[in-house]
């Protein structure tokens, strides 16, 4: 394995995000504390209790993921598609380096950034509201298993994207919708039965309800279902990359 | 002395059909600075991007260090440095941080030193804690160079090293290919000034559409170039040349206007004084005299030329 390689891409990655640590972390500070106040306080004050969790408690999962899916993708999308943009992917490509060591390096350095915006989060909303977390190590597990696989998608659109339009269509076109749809600020229970029927093709209602069981133990789908879900999800997507390097798909002639 | 690259029958072609190398064969020796001159388009960069393993080959074999660059690719990576063509820099990131960078993802250990070394070796020590994006598009050259040498490369590429670079970058970078050769480094260079293939290599390749013309010792093309022309015209046009003249390496014109005299600059003797009394004697007059010399332009021009 060429440690040093690795190291030197997460590093390089690392250092991109602490460039702009403002942006980083103030802006999904900032955006947390408005849904809290937005829908927490004004609109959850008029919303009864789910399922025994106060509303403000019940969305911080779904916070956490929208905002856990959203980076990871920005955040490894962005990375791969820059070098390669500005033509420095010449160097990675001429390295002694595996591809298993590149996606280590990069897609390791988006989950990181992730995982830290997610826990800023949850910092954050320990200011707002009360919330216990009955499985924590499940907890995690989720958060890291989410941060990783939607990295290795956003790496995928990343190498797929051929302009920086490209780039922010999938994460704009199906992601965010898919989030918002998926359960991130109710229960499904709360939707009529038709609508109910077509969530449950919504990956990232999986996603969600895992975490959310892993907060407050109750969930919309079975846990073994979520855990399934995002598991295949993670194979899925290392299959895909696997074939990009296998092919050298857009990013060797 | 042993090859240190090898390439054996690499062929390139794209989906659209177009056919960047057409079968190329090259034996790189340890040590030589070897000057690849090709016009633009002529595979030059394709046929480095192939060995470096930014582009796959469609069939054929190369080997670095006698590692094969496809089935042994960390081995013969490690030996080789890429100067690109284009000035390919992360803009935020800061001089030393992307050297530094570079020596990492080839699996060296940091070595802070080397690095300071190697940038001083290039006069942007002084650059090393700005931004690329700062620094001028020579010094961004030098970046690029110093992101090849850190991790100490025994091969190194530099594709158009010197394309509109100003005259002491230029030279800068010459004394910089001597220093490599003296340390034992092998350096292959692309460019489209013949005067630098001449100033810096020990064998000059041709190239063009995809193939290789030509791969000779720069000496060995010198004293090519060392040949002279000298075109006698006649007041009155010969129907043959005169039995006395048969020993001069002479040739009439078809008209018989005019006579063209080969002849060697570097030999002892030229001939032109005996050429020019056995003229007189053999009653032949003179109107005008010219003289021309064969330029390595002149060659690849004309092989350039041929290919096409």
């Amino acid at each position: 394995m060429n440690w040093n390689g690795i190291q030197a891409i997460w590093r390089f990655e690392m250092a991109r995000f602490f460039r702009s640590i403002i942006q980083s972390i103030v802006s999904p500070v900032l955006s947390t504390s408005l849904y809290f106040v937005v829908f927490g306080a004004a609109i959850g004050s008029r919303i009864q209790e789910v399922e025994g969790v106060s509303y403000g408690a019940f969305i911080v999962p779904g916070l956490i993921m929208l905002s856990v899916l959203t980076q990871s993708l920005q955040n490894a999308s962005f990375g791969i598609y820059f070098p390669k943009f500005i033509g420095t992917i010449y160097e990675v490509l001429s390295a002694p380096i595996s591809s298993l060591e590149i996606v280590i390096g990069y897609v390791g350095a988006a989950a990181c950034k992730s995982l830290m915006i997610g826990a800023i989060i949850l910092i954050t909303s320990f200011f707002f509201v009360d919330i216990s977390i009955a499985h924590p190590f499940w907890m995690v597990a989720f958060l890291v298993l989410t941060c990783v696989s939607f990295s290795l998608l956003g790496f995928i659109i990343g190498i797929w994207a051929k302009s920086f339009e490209q780039l922010n269509l999938v994460p704009l076109l199906v992601v965010t919708p898919l989030v918002f749809l998926g359960g991130s600020f109710y229960s499904i229970t709360m939707l009529p039965p038709i609508w109910q029927t077509i969530s449950l093709f919504n990956p990232v209602l999986y996603l969600v309800s895992g975490f959310r069981w892993a907060f407050f133990g109750m969930s919309d789908v079975p846990v073994a279902a979520s855990l399934v879900a995002i598991t295949g999800f993670t194979a899925l997507c290392l299959g895909i990359v696997w074939w990009i390097f296998k092919t050298g798909y857009r990013l060797k002639a | 002395m042993p090859s240190i690259v090898s390439v054996k029958n690499v062929r390139k072609s794209y989906d659209d059909g177009f056919e960047a190398l057409k079968g190329v064969s090259l034996d790189i020796e340890e040590g030589e600075i070897l000057a690849l001159l090709g016009p633009n388009g002529a595979g030059k960069t394709t046929l480095i991007s192939t060995i470096c393993g930014i582009t796959t080959p469609t069939s054929g074999s190369i080997s670095v260090g006698g590692f094969d660059v496809s089935a042994d690719y960390r081995a013969a990576r490690n030996l080789i440095g890429l100067v690109p063509q284009e000035i390919n820099l992360e803009p935020f990131e800061f001089v030393m941080n992307t050297v530094r960078f570079s020596r990492g993802l080839f699996g060296k250990a940091r070595n802070d030193a080397l690095i300071e070394d190697v940038l001083r070796d290039l006069s942007l020590y002084e650059k090393r804690n700005n931004r690329t994006v700062e620094l001028s598009g020579g010094m961004k050259r030098r970046v690029l160079i110093a992101k090849a040498l850190s991790h100490e490369p025994r091969v190194l590429f530099l594709d158009e090293p010197t394309a509109g670079v100003d005259v002491e970058l230029r030279k800068d970078m010459w004394e910089l290919v001597e220093r490599l050769r003296q340390d034992g480094v092998t350096v292959i260079l692309t460019t489209h000034y013949i005067e630098e293939a001449e100033a810096i290599a020990d064998r000059i390749g041709v190239i063009n559409n995809g193939e290789i013309l030509l791969v000779e010792d720069k000496t060995a093309l010198m004293a090519r170039m060392g040949q002279k022309e000298m075109r006698i015209e006649l007041t009155e046009a010969a129907t043959k040349l005169p039995e006395s003249l048969s020993d001069y390496n002479l040739v009439l014109s078809d008209d018989g206007a005019s006579l063209v005299y080969s002849y060697d600059t570097k030999a002892q003797r030229t001939g032109i004084t005996s050429l020019l009394k056995d003229l007189q004697a053999a009653g032949l007059g003179l109107r005008d005299v010219q003289t021309s010399q064969s330029s390595l332009e002149d060659i690849f021009v004309g092989l350039v030329k041929e290919s096409s």
